[in-house]
C-alpha cells in the first residue's frame, strides 16, 4: 500500500502540472467508485453541487464564431417561464410582469450571480456565457441550490449566448439596472482589440439596454485592459463615473473582487485589480 | 480568425466547388429624374436623361477616376447634386452630378457594402463588411478644385456583421442600419456625426434571416412614414422605426412559391431589393428566382402590407438584381446583371427594363394601368440602353446563368454556413489545445 502511494507521488512529481491534476482527480474518483458510490461523479456527494473539474473548458472562446445556440428573435421571445419557473408558472407573461434587471456578461462559473441572488431576492438576473460546458455547470449549480434552499435562487438563471452580438435580442431598451463585466478576456494583441467586450461601439448597445441611472460594473486584473475600459467609458457621452462616496456606499462593488473564482484567484496571488464603475446618464442637450 | 465575414474559402478541404465571386448589377435614379446610373462590376455607366445623351465620367477634368474592382453600392443624394459609388476596391468616390467630376475619394480599410447620403447632402456614410459605419463630411465644393482625399470617422458599428443596407429616415433624424444577423438598428443621427452616433433609438427585430434591403414609405398624410425591410427569410416587414414595433409581415415566399409551383426546385425566395413608390401607395419587390416584380400595396393608415400582383416581363426571364425610382416620375427602373460571370465571352451582363404607371395602381380598382416599356419607348431609347447595358442584345443563356450566379453569391455571402458535427470536428483537427477526453 505504502509503496503504491510512494510510486504515485514519484510519478506525479516528475510529470507536468496538468497530469498531476488528472492523476489526483482520477485517484479521488477511483476512491469514490471503490467506496461503492455510484451516483453521478460530476456532482459532489457531500454538497450536492456540481464539481468544477468536470466542467472545465478553455479559458478563451472565439467571440467571432457563430456557435450553434438558439437566440431569441426579440426580447419578447425570451423564455421567462423556463428560466424563472417560480416567478412565471405559465408560459404567457402578463404585460407588466417582472423583467430581468441584472445581466452578468461572461459570468463564468456563476460566482457573482450566486452572491447577488440572495442580496437582491426580488430581482431577476441572468448570466450570459459563451462556453458550453461552463454554462452547463452554472445551470446545474443553480438547480442544485434551488433544491437545497427552497424559495431561494429562483431569481437567477444562465443562458449560453454571444453577448457581443445578441444583447438587443435579450433586453429591451432601458430594461437593465445593472450590467457586469468581470475579468473579461484582455485580447492583448492590437489587432484583437476589437474583440474586447468593452469597446466604444459596444458601449452604445449597453447604453441602449441599461436604463438611465443604471450602473455598469467592470473589473480586471490586467492594468492595460483596466485603463482601456476606463477610457472607453470616460469618452462615451452616455456614461459618467461614480464618485468615491457612491462606490463606498454600493454593496455590490465589494463583490466584484471577492465573489468570483477569477477574483479569488487574483487575491490569492496578491494581484491588483482595476475597477471602472459608471452610471448610464441622459446627456444634457 | 475572422471567419464571420469571409467570402467563400477556397481551400476548403472537401468537395465544395470553388465559386467566383460575382457582383450583381446596381441601378440608381436621380431624384428629379435628371439621370440614371448603372454599376456593373467596376464600370459605372451614367446616362443624362435631361439631355438624352450618355455621360463620360470625369470628362472635363480629364482625370482617370474609375473603380478598380466591383462596385457594391451606388446612391444619389436626396437633393440630386451628389452621387456616391463604392465597393471592393476600398474606395468611396463622391461625384458631383453637374459635371460628373469625382470630388472626393475616401480610402477605406475594408470593402464597402452599403452607402447613404444625409438629406442635407452634407454627410456621406458608408458601411464595411466588418459592420462598421463611417462618415465623411462634405465641404462646399469649388468647381476648380482638384480631387480631395478624405478620411472617414467611425460612426457606429454592428459587431462583426456585414451591413447590407444603410438608410436615412425621411426627416433625417435617424440612420437605419441592417445586417446579416437579422437585425435592424435605428440610431439617432447626431448634429456632430464625426463624434459618433451613440444613441440607439430602437431595434427592429423579427426577421429570421439576413436583412437585405430597407426603404421608407411615406406620403403627405403620413410624412414621418414607416420602414419597410426585405430579408432572406422571404418576408417583407413594415416597422414603426421610432419604437421598433413590427406592424405587419408580408409572407412573400409562400406566395411566390405558390405562383411558381411549376417545378422550381428551391423554396429559397430571398428578397433582393425593394423600393417604395413616391406616393407611398405601393412597394415594389425584387425576389430571387422570381422573374419580374412583385407589387405590394401599402396602407399607411391601417399600417398593413398586402400582396397585389406579380408584374412579369414577357419574353424575358428577367430577374432584377436592383431596382430604383425617382421622386418625380412614375417609372420603376430595373436592372438585371452580373459581372465576372465565368464561362461566357462577355464577362459582364446588364439588362435594363422599365415599368411605368405604378403610382396609379391601388387596390380598389383591380385594373392596373402599368405597362412594361419596350426598348424604343424607354426615355433616351436605344442610346440609353446601349450606354447602360453595354450592348443592345443579350443572350438568353447568359440570363439564366446570371440569375443562378447572383443567387449563389448572395447566399454564400449572407447565410451562415451550417456544418455537421463531424465536419466541425474535422475543421478543428489542427487545434493543439484540446485536452484528452476523460
Amino acid at each position: 500500500m505504502s509503496s503504491r502511494i510512494a510510486n504515485a507521488q514519484y510519478l506525479t512529481a516528475r510529470e507536468s502540472p496538468l497530469a498531476k491534476t488528472a492523476a489526483t482527480s482520477t485517484m479521488q474518483l477511483e476512491e469514490k467508485i471503490a467506496s461503492g458510490d455510484e451516483s453521478n461523479p460530476c456532482i459532489s456527494k457531500s454538497t450536492r453541487l456540481p464539481r468544477k473539474r468536470f466542467y472545465r473548458a478553455r479559458a478563451h472562446s472565439n467571440p467571432l464564431s457563430d456557435s450553434h445556440f438558439p437566440v431569441p428573435i426579440s426580447p419578447h421571445h425570451v423564455e421567462y417561464s423556463v428560466h424563472y419557473p417560480h416567478f412565471f408558472p405559465s408560459s404567457d407573461s402578463p404585460p407588466d410582469s417582472k423583467k430581468i434587471e441584472f445581466a452578468d456578461v461572461g459570468c463564468g462559473f456563476g460566482g457573482l450571480l450566486i452572491s447577488l441572488a440572495t442580496l437582491f431576492p426580488e430581482t431577476l438576473m441572468i448570466g450570459m456565457e459563451l462556453r458550453d460546458k461552463v454554462t452547463e455547470y452554472v445551470k446545474e449549480r443553480i438547480l442544485a441550490l434551488r433544491v437545497a434552499n427552497p424559495g431561494q435562487y429562483q431569481n437567477v438563471s444562465v443562458v449560453r449566448t454571444n453577448s457581443m452580438k445578441y444583447i438587443p435580442n435579450y433586453f429591451e431598451k432601458s430594461q437593465l439596472s445593472k450590467m457586469f463585466f468581470l475579468f473579461p478576456d484582455p485580447h492583448f494583441k492590437e489587432k484583437n482589440h476589437r474583440r474586447r467586450v468593452i469597446s466604444p461601439f459596444l458601449l452604445d448597445e449597453y447604453a441602449y439596454a441599461i436604463r438611465a441611472g443604471g450602473i455598469i460594473y467592470t473589473i480586471t486584473d490586467v492594468e492595460e485592459l483596466g485603463d482601456w475600459m476606463k477610457s472607453c467609458l470616460e469618452n462615451h457621452p452616455l456614461f459618467a463615473a461614480l464618485t468615491e462616496e457612491e462606490l463606498e456606499a454600493d454593496p455590490v462593488v465589494k463583490l466584484l473582487s471577492s465573489a468570483t473564482e477569477e477574483g479569488q484567484k487574483v487575491s490569492r496571488n496578491g494581484g491588483q485589480t482595476f475597477k471602472a464603475v459608471f452610471r448610464r446618464i441622459v446627456p444634457s442637450v | 480568425m475572422e471567419g464571420d465575414d469571409s467570402l467563400l474559402t477556397t481551400e476548403d478541404n472537401n468537395k465544395e466547388v470553388v465559386e467566383l465571386e460575382v457582383a450583381p448589377a446596381l441601378i440608381s435614379v436621380h431624384p428629379a429624374h435628371h439621370s440614371v446610373a448603372v454599376a456593373v462590376g467596376c464600370e459605372l455607366r451614367v446616362f443624362n436623361l435631361r439631355e438624352g445623351c450618355p455621360v463620360t465620367l470625369g470628362a472635363e477634368s480629364g482625370e482617370v477616376c474609375h473603380h478598380k474592382d466591383s462596385i457594391r453600392a451606388i446612391r444619389y443624394g436626396a437633393k440630386g447634386n451628389v452621387f456616391v459609388s463604392a465597393g471592393d476596391d476600398k474606395l468611396v468616390k463622391i461625384w458631383t452630378t453637374d459635371s460628373w467630376r469625382c470630388m472626393y475619394s475616401v480610402s477605406t480599410e475594408k470593402k464597402v457594402s452599403a452607402v447613404a447620403i444625409s438629406d442635407n447632402g452634407q454627410f456621406v456614410c458608408y458601411a464595411d463588411k466588418f459592420g462598421v459605419v463611417w462618415v465623411v463630411e462634405l465641404d462646399e465644393f469649388n468647381e476648380n478644385q482638384a480631387l480631395v482625399q478624405k478620411k472617414g470617422s467611425p460612426l457606429l458599428a454592428h459587431y462583426c456583421s456585414i451591413i447590407t443596407s444603410l438608410e436615412f429616415s425621411p426627416d433625417g433624424q435617424f440612420i437605419i442600419t441592417a445586417d446579416r444577423d437579422f437585425k435592424i438598428r435605428v440610431t439617432m443621427f447626431p448634429k456632430k456625426p464625426l463624434d459618433g452616433a451613440h444613441e440607439i433609438q430602437s431595434y427592429c427585430l423579427g426577421h429570421t434571416e439576413f436583412v437585405s434591403c430597407l426603404a421608407f414609405v411615406y406620403n403627405v398624410d403620413c410624412p414621418h412614414g414607416y420602414l419597410v425591410s426585405g430579408s432572406g427569410d422571404s418576408t417583407v416587414r413594415l416597422w414603426d422605426f421610432t419604437s421598433g414595433l413590427l406592424l405587419n409581415t408580408c409572407d412573400v415566399g409562400s406566395e411566390v412559391g405558390r405562383l411558381m409551383a411549376n417545378g422550381t426546385e428551391s423554396n429559397y425566395f430571398a428578397i433582393t431589393d425593394l423600393c417604395a413608390t413616391c406616393d407611398g401607395s405601393s412597394i415594389c419587390v425584387a425576389v430571387q428566382g422570381l422573374p419580374g416584380i412583385l407589387l405590394l400595396t401599402c396602407n399607411l393608415l391601417a399600417k398593413t402590407l398586402s400582396i397585389l400582383k406579380v408584374v412579369s416581363i414577357n419574353g424575358e426571364d428577367f430577374i432584377p438584381t436592383s431596382i430604383g425610382t425617382s421622386l418625380t416620375s412614375n417609372f420603376l427602373w430595373m436592372v438585371m446583371g452580373v459581372s465576372n460571370l465565368p464561362g461566357f465571352d462577355s464577362s459582364s451582363l446588364a439588362r435594363v427594363r422599365i415599368i411605368s404607371g405604378l403610382t396609379n395602381c391601388n387596390s380598389e380598382s383591380g385594373d392596373q394601368n402599368h405597362n412594361i416599356l419596350e426598348d424604343q419607348q424607354v426615355p433616351g431609347g436605344e442610346t440609353l440602353l446601349q450606354q447602360l447595358q453595354g450592348s443592345l442584345s443579350i443572350d438568353k443563356d447568359v440570363f439564366s446563368a446570371a440569375a443562378e450566379a447572383v443567387k449563389t453569391s448572395m447566399r454564400n455571402l449572407l447565410i451562415k454556413k451550417q456544418y455537421s458535427s463531424e465536419k466541425r470536428e474535422f475543421r478543428k483537427r489542427g487545434r493543439n489545445d484540446r485536452k484528452a477526453k476523460r
